[in-house]
């Protein structure tokens, strides 16, 4: 047993064509195991995981509390709705429109970030959270006197992507498989997902990534290291909300229908509550963190049949028990791994450490007074 | 097979926290990454995978057997809405305990229903997996969602499925009108109810300035936005237009602008919560205008929480009096026997199942593709009212029903069509 | 002229509200550094209990002022005992662990109360029975009403005497100590675990009473409703200065202040554009400004960046 994952380690080409075929055949597996209604979850643990790697970039890498990041990923989202959907009349295709939502999202953010520069720690959090509120009242509310959201009754019938003709919204049949709209959404949030691994792991070590951690770590010696702290700062709003405004254009197309009631602050909660729980900064924490918490939720709603499997009948309604469960499980999963599921190197370290060093150090980390 | 389906889940957990014990021994920390982060996505969906044909090998859902008819039963059971929610369920369990008891026979073989609820949580996206998850269970029609934002995702699902969906509460226009054959909703929509209180507040009540207030939600904008046009139309003015929000308990800021106008009559679109402190800050702030609110008011909460200062508001409700329909007084006996006074809406789920059981029978089959021809034949009463579809698959007639509270309680004034 | 002084009366009362809770948020906060997420949830929880105990007493026939009397007890020494629980189960194991832990179980705590209270209490909304005093008086041609009065007052008085309890007493100076450096005061005697959960029992009682009067103001009680006050009480703690007794009783009052003259008057400022619907991006408008130009809040300590 022990050989196995150590030959695959030498062997990594073998190993990534293992899980590039398993990730290929996941869906179907999914499918036909645990129902199709699962492979929705797995597509919304996609869209998560690529929002949970944007804030990653903002909250992990750089060291900025953003309470508000689900303005971003609404901003997407509205953008696609507004440019392909019977809302203006516009149809455009969606590689034009996703990039666009993507830098509208981005500017929003660069924009955002700009009055945040001097604030750290809990005040950056209300203020970011202030942003993302607000965003999300504008959303409620412009459709006076202009009809620009549809207000709260949302946007409908928006258009699914559609490659070249081949509409990813409707059921097709390839070479004899029945392929269902979710499990083709799968393979293009697989593809957007793996993108946004492949940058996020890029960001992190190029010479920015090592500027963000400067930041994070003691902005002072930063600046006096000759890093142009405000700028750095502003990158790494824009680059998460970039992240989180092409997540929320895949959103709207596979949605269909987006109202501002998808936008709230606990969405923004629960993604920071991904990356914590995970392992903040470590790539594979925050997508573990987020197919984690995309899948527990839903996983609980079979607590009723846990309840018959055990004691022979449904004890406590399954649908009364399922949050709190849920809230449970985040409390234990955090005293039981404080740094994360996954830290990032730099975290196991602090906790190795002497426990008076370590404290110093995370004095540091996040904090809002010196 | 749900069981086996969980087993395969946990084997998707612990497969990822399995490489937590595996240190690289990696010094090129890029490399490192890449290899470990390679390795471990190979082992979570290696062992994801695994678990879920280990559900495979377990068969296909209990579905399949002829005897159990599923229908699905959507609402939020947590959050800010859970009682309403909660309420719609109860309402639709009344309706297929009832029918069980009565017993079925659908072509020729005795069947039984089983109802399967879900929490949306009053979420979109949520709405959209437990539809899909309701779909794989097999079941063969839903009585949901609550809300027309969680309605109007979900209806797609069903429809590219073929199952049958109506709503008892979603109100919202563009819920009937993206033009599938399998949406329904038993409770009139925005434009129905909005006009006939919009109509009643100037014609009826007198009322010359109207303030009308909003709690930015589809079905209290809806609603407000309607009789906005409907006092406009009957010659009335609209002095304020002010807004609130669905978890809002202080209303003073609006309502002393509102009073600073000087209207006759007040609107609230809106839900009890809100409404019943709404209307004690009324009194508070001596605004003497009539209160007029719709559907969301209409029930025993709203009495509870607004107290003595209830007394003399107006509220609407689409269709009918329970007392003045044949069964519901029954079904008013029953249901506050099992469950407690009703909330809001139980009424409306009652009804839905009904419809649905005797499309069944009228086809006198329980696969979609057959009863949903039936549907639209809808000609029944129900204990909301008259229960007959147009062609969009809304409440046809859709006749509305004002009530006012009396000494502590809902009497009925009118109803107007 | 009446109108104006009636929406700053219904901002002082909406602000003392906000601030009784805020009191809470910012003791924790200036000894912890720690955003006690789960407060809200403790005041709804105080609600909760004080309605448990007042339903079926005052069914009973008891008299109304020792109904309101045993109710405030007993919601007070529930909301303590929790407190005491939560710090110890879901904070102090991770004193030592990253910042933003504690904040992951402060949440995981307040998803637990809610449904927790769910389970208990129902999913419905519960009312208070109007059993308070409704007299109301004309002053300056707005009306005040009793409870309003007494709402106001309650938190004036607590907040002084929270600030006599942190400046004047031995308490308070350990309290002091604690918050500079937590070693420190350790080799100076203070027994840190007491104090801390001292600090969480006082805010907790804080809490009960804060959700008796949100729940007697309202005449309501809901699992849910611990969310929105938290949220909006966290706010007017740090526009006011996190950590800042003063501080959170100025913000509170502030952010009710702003909310009502922003959801009164944005209509008229921007000629109709906007409306009461923006009550809440006005409020956040305003508190981007002050955090803008002063980054610790109103009165929170200029501190100086970390060398």
């Amino acid at each position: 047993m022990r050989n196995g994952p150590e030959w695959l380690r030498r062997h990594p080409g073998f190993a990534y064509g293992l899980l590039a075929a398993l990730l290929a055949v996941l869906p179907f597996i999914v499918g036909a195991g645990l129902g199709k209604g699962w492979v929705r979850v797995l597509d919304f643990a996609l869209l998560y995981t690529m929002l949970a790697l944007g804030l990653n970039i903002v909250v992990g890498y750089a060291g900025l509390l953003d309470l508000g990041y689900i303005a971003f990923y609404a901003l997407g989202a509205y953008l696609f709705a507004w440019l392909s959907s019977p809302q203006f009349g516009l149809h455009l295709p969606f590689w034009l429109v996703l990039p666009l939502g993507a830098m509208l999202a981005g500017s929003f953010g660069a924009l955002l970030g700009a009055p945040t520069l001097r604030l750290r720690g809990d005040y950056l959090a209300i203020v970011t959270l202030g942003f993302g509120e607000i965003i999300r009242i504008f959303m409620n509310n412009l459709d006076q006197p202009v009809n620009i959201t549809n207000g709260p009754q949302g946007i409908n019938l928006i258009d699914p992507i559609s490659i070249g003709g081949f509409s990813l919204g409707t059921p097709h049949t390839l070479l004899g498989v029945h392929v269902f709209p979710p499990t083709l959404y799968y393979y293009l949030f697989l593809a957007f997902t793996l993108f946004t691994i492949f940058v996020a792991m890029r960001l992190q070590d190029s010479r920015i990534g090592r500027a963000w951690a400067a930041i994070r770590e003691d902005e002072i010696a930063a600046a006096a290291m000759g890093i142009n702290t405000r700028n750095v700062k502003l990158l790494a709003f824009a680059m998460g909300a970039t992240f989180g405004g092409l997540a929320g254009g895949l959103f709207a197309a596979f949605q269909g229908f987006i109202s501002p009631e998808s936008f709230n602050l606990m969405e923004s909660v629960m993604i920071l509550c991904m990356i914590v729980l995970g392992g903040m900064g470590n790539i594979p924490g925050v997508i573990l963190g987020a197919v984690l918490l995309t899948v527990l939720p839903e996983a609980l709603r079979y607590l009723g049949d846990w309840q018959r499997a055990a004691l022979g009948h449904v004890v406590v309604d399954p649908n009364d028990l399922r949050m709190l469960v849920f809230g449970l499980a985040m409390v234990a999963m955090m005293l039981f791994r404080p740094a994360g599921f996954l830290p990032s190197r730099q975290r196991r370290r602090e906790f190795r450490a002497e426990d008076g060093v370590a404290e110093q150090e995370q004095a540091s980390l996040y904090d809002a007074q010196a | 097979m749900k069981r086996a389906g969980l087993t395969g889940l946990f084997c998707f957990w612990s497969g990822c926290s399995f490489p937590l014990w595996y240190k690289s021994r990696n010094s090129l920390f890029r490399q490192g990454l890449i290899m470990r982060f390679g390795y471990l996505g190979l082992t979570a969906v290696a062992m994801a995978c695994a678990g879920a044909l280990a559900g495979c090998g377990q068969g296909k859902p209990a579905a399949s057997t002829e005897d159990v008819i599923r229908i699905g039963s959507v609402a939020p059971l947590t959050g800010a809405q859970s009682h309403i929610g909660k309420d719609n369920d109860n309402g639709a369990r009344l309706a297929v305990d009832e029918a069980n008891a009565q017993g079925l026979k659908l072509g020729g073989k005795p069947v039984k229903l089983e109802l399967l609820s879900e929490d949306d949580a009053a979420d979109p996206k949520t709405a959209t997996t437990v539809a899909q998850k309701l779909v794989d269970e097999g079941v063969k029609a839903v009585v949901g969602h609550l809300n027309s934002g969680t309605s109007i995702p979900a209806s797609k699902i069903y429809h590219d499925n073929g199952i049958p969906q109506i709503s008892p509460s979603a109100t919202a226009i563009a819920y009937t009108a993206q033009g599938y054959n399998t949406t329904y909703r038993v409770m009139a929509n925005d434009a129905q109810q909005g006009k006939a209180l919009g109509q009643y507040a100037v014609t009826k009540l007198g009322a010359k300035k109207v303030a009308i207030i909003d709690d930015r939600t589809a079905y209290g904008q809806g609603l407000a936005d309607e009789v906005e046009k409907a006092v406009k139309a009957a010659g009335g003015e609209v002095v304020a237009r002010e807004y609130t929000s669905d978890k809002s308990t202080d209303f003073t800021a609006i309502l002393t602008s509102i009073k600073s106008k000087a209207p006759d009559l007040v609107f609230f679109g809106g839900m009890d919560p809100q409404g019943g402190p709404m209307v004690q800050q009324m009194k508070r702030l001596e605004i003497k205008a009539q209160f007029l609110g719709g559907d969301g008011l209409q029930n025993i909460n709203f009495l509870k929480l607004a107290g003595a200062d209830g007394e003399g508001v107006i509220a609407s409700s689409p269709g009918l009096p329970l007392d003045a329909m044949p069964g519901g007084e029954a079904f008013k006996k029953k249901f506050e026997a099992k469950y407690g006074p009703i909330q809001v809406y139980a009424p409306y789920a009652y009804d839905a199942v009904n419809v649905l059981v005797a499309a069944m029978k009228r086809a006198d089959s329980a696969d979609p593709a057959r009863f949903i021809l039936e549907l639209p034949k809808t000609n029944q009463d129900g204990v909301t009212g008259p229960l007959r579809f147009d062609a969009k698959g809304d409440i046809a007639g859709g006749s509305v029903t004002l009530y006012q509270v009396k000494n502590g309680a809902w009497t009925v004034l009118e109803t107007v069509k | 002229m009446d109108i104006f002084v009636q929406q700053l009366v219904n901002g002082l009362v909406l602000g003392s509200i906000y601030a009784l809770v805020a009191l809470g948020y910012t003791m924790v906060y200036g000894i912890l550094e720690l955003i006690n997420f789960a407060h809200g949830e403790v005041t709804m929880i105080g609600a909760m209990v004080a309605l448990a105990v007042i339903v079926p007493l005052l069914g009973a026939g008891l008299p109304v002022a020792l109904v309101l009397l045993l109710a405030i007890l007993a919601a007070v020494a529930a909301c303590m005992a929790l407190g005491y629980t939560i710090e110890r189960i879901a904070y102090r194991p991770l004193r030592r662990a990253p910042r933003l832990a504690p904040l992951i179980t402060a949440i995981g705590v307040s998803i637990v109360l809610q449904n927790a209270a769910m389970l208990i209490w129902g999913r419905g909304y519960i009312s208070f029975p109007p059993i308070l005093p409704e007299g109301a008086h004309q002053i300056l041609g707005a009306v005040v009403t009793d409870l309003q009065m007494v709402i106001v007052g309650l938190s004036v008085l607590i907040m002084i005497g929270l600030t006599f309890l942190v400046e004047r007493t031995r308490l308070g100076r350990a309290m002091r100590a604690t918050a500079q450096s937590r070693e420190v005061a350790e080799l100076m005697g203070v027994n840190v675990n007491t104090v801390i959960s001292a600090t969480f029992i006082i805010g907790s009682a804080l809490a009960a009473i804060a959700g008796i009067m949100v729940s007697a103001y309202y005449g309501l009680a809901h699992y849910y409703m611990g969310f929105m006050l938290g949220l909006k009480a966290f706010s007017a703690a740090v526009l006011g200065g996190i950590g800042n007794l003063a501080g959170a009783m100025l913000g509170g009052l502030l952010l009710g202040v702003i909310e009502a003259l922003g959801a009164g008057y944005i209509g008229d400022l921007t000629g109709g554009f906007l409306g009461s619907n923006y009550q809440d991006v006005f409020a956040f408008m305003v508190l981007i400004m002050v955090l803008v130009f002063r980054p610790s809040g109103l009165l929170g300590e200029r501190v100086a960046q970390r060398a």
